[in-house]
């Protein structure tokens, strides 16, 4: 099974039935698996925040949900992980291309890259870095704990796990 | 009318029926007139109410009436293609349009100069965009919870604001009562 099936094995085997994404091409598999399993409700967001907000609805109406987007979110989502995902007390798994970490071409992506960790670190985030083959199979268990505790919790994934950019 | 008009006006037909609401006066106006467990107070996060709306809209079947304003909207403009490339039929975005940003002083809103939210829900794809006056907003609300079709109403109004408290409960009590309610509903 490739790492894209498997991580949307996982969602629905946690009962994931709602997933919001903004692209990155380091995600380009998973989106498509999302888009292709028919027991989750795909929905595209326009940027992060919106995404957010539709996960905390979605949750509310009751359904699991999951947010797929880029660590350069993290920039742009901080108010809306404060002030709704954790004020309310929320579950959000979020699955992240770490971009800018070893292998990136683009310059520009570490800059944010170097701000990640501090930032999820700073909101109390409990944050699992998957960097080699593999680490995938630690995703069940950090789905479960995400709904058990009722947090965001982020899953950055980088180029060296993903077999290069 | 301002909004606490329209609110007072269309808190009857609320009080049976899901409803996201506005950050700061939207909200705390709500509360004070006629709180309700199916309403889902916003605290935080200007610009979401939509998406939220739209989230729980799309996870169960029970009509779903986010309750916006025009500087809200045009904080979160990209919730409108999100709307209308994902219908809801229970879903309802009742954007209360007074020109100004209420909340922190009625500073003027570009809705309230060129730009015409009821034209930009019509362009970015939305199929079923009503603006109506402040005093119409009850019958075009009705209206909308009983066709059953997913509709964005543009309710034009003057800006001004009375003096509220602002909302104490907590928000895992507002969440909860909120999910409490959904539950039920959908039984």
């Amino acid at each position: 099974m490739s790492v894209s099936n498997k991580i949307v094995t996982d969602f629905v085997a946690n009962g994931i039935e709602f997933v919001t994404t903004v692209p990155c091409k380091q995600l380009g598999g998973v989106i498509d698996a999302v888009e292709k399993e028919p027991s989750i409700y795909h929905i595209p967001s326009n940027k992060e925040d919106e995404g957010m907000g539709l996960c905390a609805g979605a949750f509310m109406g009751g359904k699991r949900p999951a947010i797929i987007m880029q660590n350069t979110a993290i920039g742009v989502t901080i108010n809306t992980l404060v002030t709704l995902t954790q004020f309310y007390r929320m579950p959000l798994p979020m699955l992240i291309s770490y971009r800018g970490e070893l292998k990136e071409p683009v310059a520009c992506q570490v800059e944010m890259a170097v701000h990640t960790k501090a930032l999820l670190n700073q909101l109390n985030i409990p944050t699992y870095h998957f960097h080699k083959p593999g680490d995938e199979q630690e995703l069940d268990a950090i789905l479960k704990y995400t709904f058990m505790c009722n947090k965001p919790v982020a899953i950055l994934t980088d180029a060296t796990f993903w077999g290069g950019y | 009318m301002i909004r606490s008009e329209i609110i007072r006006d269309i808190a009857p037909i609320l009080r049976d029926q899901l409803v996201v609401c506005n950050i700061g006066l939207p909200s705390q106006e709500l509360h004070l007139i006629d709180d309700q467990a199916s309403t889902f107070y916003m605290l935080g996060t200007m610009g979401l109410s939509s998406s939220i709306g739209l989230g729980v809209a799309l996870a169960q079947q029970k009509t779903v009436i986010s309750i916006d304003g025009d500087g809200s909207v045009l904080t979160n403009l990209g919730t409108l293609p999100t709307i209308a490339n994902n219908v809801a039929d229970n879903f309802i975005l009742l954007i209360i349009d007074n020109g100004s940003y209420g909340s922190t002083g009625d500073q003027p809103t570009y809705a309230g100069k060129k730009t015409s939210l009821t034209a930009v829900a019509r362009a970015c794809g939305c199929e079923n965009v009503i603006e109506c006056k402040a005093e119409d907003t009850g019958d075009v609300l009705q209206s909308a919870i009983d066709n059953k079709i997913m509709t964005v109403i543009v309710s034009k109004c003057e800006s001004g604001n009375i003096k509220v408290p602002v909302i104490t409960k907590d928000p895992v009590v507002i969440r909860d009562r909120f999910m409490t309610e959904v539950a039920r509903l959908n039984e």
